[in-house]
């Protein structure tokens, strides 16, 4: 199996940070934030590895750092330590060490975020279809027709009718957002998804709807994809591997069947048996 | 007023020579980064801003004691705008010629419009300019926009583009259209109409850009790319005056042909059009009247 991504000691510290920070954070401290310095170490020393056509989950209750693990490797954040390198084909990238213009390209072309809040990743003030096209046009698809065509083949992969892809989707259902934003992440068929909370606010028979969406998705692109979620039925539905967090620390990694089954750490323990 | 230039009351040219000094600087600048806005000192005119004194200091900057000087406002020499300007510099720059002959001018100020006579390498063409960064209409922060321009990021400009066309079958920017200098910089290109950006492409003459309230200067140096941003399927396309017969319309004085057209609305509601370029057409006119006074 072709390794896709690998992060080695990510770490993201909100906050002037101090020398104590590190030590007196933590599960065991029950704290994120410093009582030295009052920073907030939102992860510290997270490490994973990411295989072609995966999808890894993160999951942990809020404010465990899930979400900035991702909005770090999609260079929404720049970390405070660690690095990560993306694998693209025969080349390798050192995500961090890249330039701000390297980051970019990295980002429009072959990375791919669907945000729990589609403000985050739609702009609502133009069409369904332009939100696409805005994509298509930053990989530099400069042709009227052709980003028409991929726009509408997206929206109706997504199950978008499309009698609406030039309504402007703050005029559509949260669901119907959600495919759009999917279909927008996926205009480029990037080999790296990450998905933040997509399902979280949805009714259940739209959250099904969009779980088949993304399960199908990777059966037949073999995208890779990051899911952040909070809900431990999407973790057991999507992925194969997944990983736990609680302030900032992944406290279990492994299988996901082996986690939900048999878990070791006393908080994903409780996590588990709320859940049931 | 108590002043008079006779008196030597100001500098010649308005401006301190340290201002001036500045200026031309900022014009280096933006002559040596094609399309780049360099922000400069934009200094208190005894004008309002947004009346051209962005082109004004760059005219007074680089205007010489044999210079000859030609002012535009859309395409005439002769209304509000323009008369007031060539005033000023007549006033402030003792000694300088002034014409309203784009073929004898050395140093052209124009708002709105570019002149119909292609320019020569010995022209410089100065635009004022009331809003410097195409991209103030998607991206609010210029923090933001600096960084776009600096990775060339102009897709969203795009995206107007394309949401134009879905809407109306074509892009309907009428002025101001968005141009890319030497394949990186998007300009905002002043409000000349679309007729004239083609114009701006491999200019024999240096265009210079000057936004007063703005700060900013930019150039298009000359014999530069200049493309206005559309599809590979959907190219830019100018004005092409044409009446509902599919007829090219005429200027009803001069009768030409190939020339930015304006239209006046008569009492009667009828229309009727003549050239933008007011010495284009009288150059026409005399063209015209020259082939018929020849014997035949």
């Amino acid at each position: 199996m072709n390794k896709i991504l690998e992060v080695r000691g990510l770490s993201k510290i909100y906050g002037p940070g101090c020398p104590h920070c590190v030590e007196s954070t933590g599960p065991e401290a029950d704290t994120n934030l410093c009582p030295h310095c009052g920073s907030i170490v939102a992860i510290h020393d997270v490490s994973f590895d990411l295989f072609e056509g995966e999808i890894l989950g993160v999951m942990g209750e809020s404010g465990s750092g899930k979400s900035t693990v991702v909005k770090t490797l999609y260079f929404d954040q720049a970390p405070t330590g660690g690095e990560a390198i993306f694998f693209d084909g025969d080349t390798q990238h050192e995500l961090f060490a890249l330039n701000a213009a390297r980051q970019r390209w990295l980002r429009n072309h072959r990375f791919g975020m669907v945000y729990q809040n589609p403000n985050l990743g739609l702009n609502f003030n133009i069409s369904a279809g332009g939100n696409i096209a805005e994509r298509l046009l930053m990989s530099d698809l400069m042709d009227y027709g052709a980003i028409r065509e991929r726009a509408k083949a997206l929206l109706a992969r997504t199950e978008v009718l499309l009698s609406r892809v030039d309504d402007l989707p703050k005029h559509f259902s949260g669901g119907m957002q959600q495919r759009v934003q999917i279909a927008k992440a996926l205009a480029t068929q990037p080999p790296l998804l990450f998905l933040d909370e997509v399902t979280t606010g949805l009714d259940l028979s739209v959250q099904a709807r969009i779980l088949d969406l993304i399960l199908e998705i990777q059966q037949e692109l073999k995208t890779a994809m990051i899911v952040v979620t909070h809900d431990l039925g999407v973790i057991r539905l999507l992925t194969g591997r997944a990983i736990v967090m609680k302030y900032g620390r992944v406290i279990e990694a492994g299988l996901t069947d082996q986690i939900l089954e048999d878990p070791q750490h006393a908080y994903t323990q409780r996590l588990v048996a709320s859940a049931l | 007023m108590p002043h008079t230039t006779r008196g030597n009351a100001y500098n010649f040219g308005f401006l301190d020579e340290y201002a001036k000094k500045e200026i031309r600087r900022a014009v280096l600048k933006a002559i040596a980064i094609p399309g780049y806005q360099v922000p400069y000192a934009s200094r208190e005119m005894p004008m309002g801003r947004g009346f051209g004194t962005g082109g004004l200091q760059l005219t007074l900057a680089l205007i010489g004691p044999d210079e000859v000087v030609k002012v535009i406002d859309q395409g005439a020499d002769d209304s509000v705008n323009a008369v007031n300007l060539r005033q000023f510099i007549e006033m402030t720059c003792p000694g300088i010629a002034t014409t309203t002959k784009t073929a004898e001018s050395s140093l052209i100020q124009s708002r709105h419009r570019i002149p119909e006579r292609p320019l020569t390498s010995t022209q410089i063409l100065v635009l004022q300019v009331p809003y410097p960064d195409p991209l103030v209409v998607v991206e609010p922060s210029e923090d933001k926009r600096k960084t776009m321009h600096g990775e060339a990021d102009y897709s969203r400009l795009l995206v107007k583009l394309y949401e134009d066309i879905v809407k109306f079958d074509e892009i309907t920017i009428s002025h101001r259209y968005p141009t890319r200098i030497n394949g990186h910089y998007v300009i905002d290109p002043s409000p000349i109409p679309r007729w004239d950006v083609p114009k701006l492409n491999d200019s024999a003459a240096l265009i210079l850009f000057g936004a007063g309230r703005e700060k900013k200067i930019y150039a298009v140096p000359p014999h530069t790319r200049a493309e206005p941003l559309a599809f590979s399927d959907v190219p830019f396309r100018v004005e092409d005056f044409r009446d509902a017969a599919g007829q090219r319309r005429a200027c009803a004085r001069c009768g030409c042909t190939d020339s930015f057209l304006d239209e006046f609305v008569g009492d009667s509601g009828s229309k009727t059009y003549q050239c933008s370029d007011s010495d284009w057409c009288d150059e026409y006119v005399l063209r015209v009247e020259h082939a018929q006074g020849e014997p035949a």
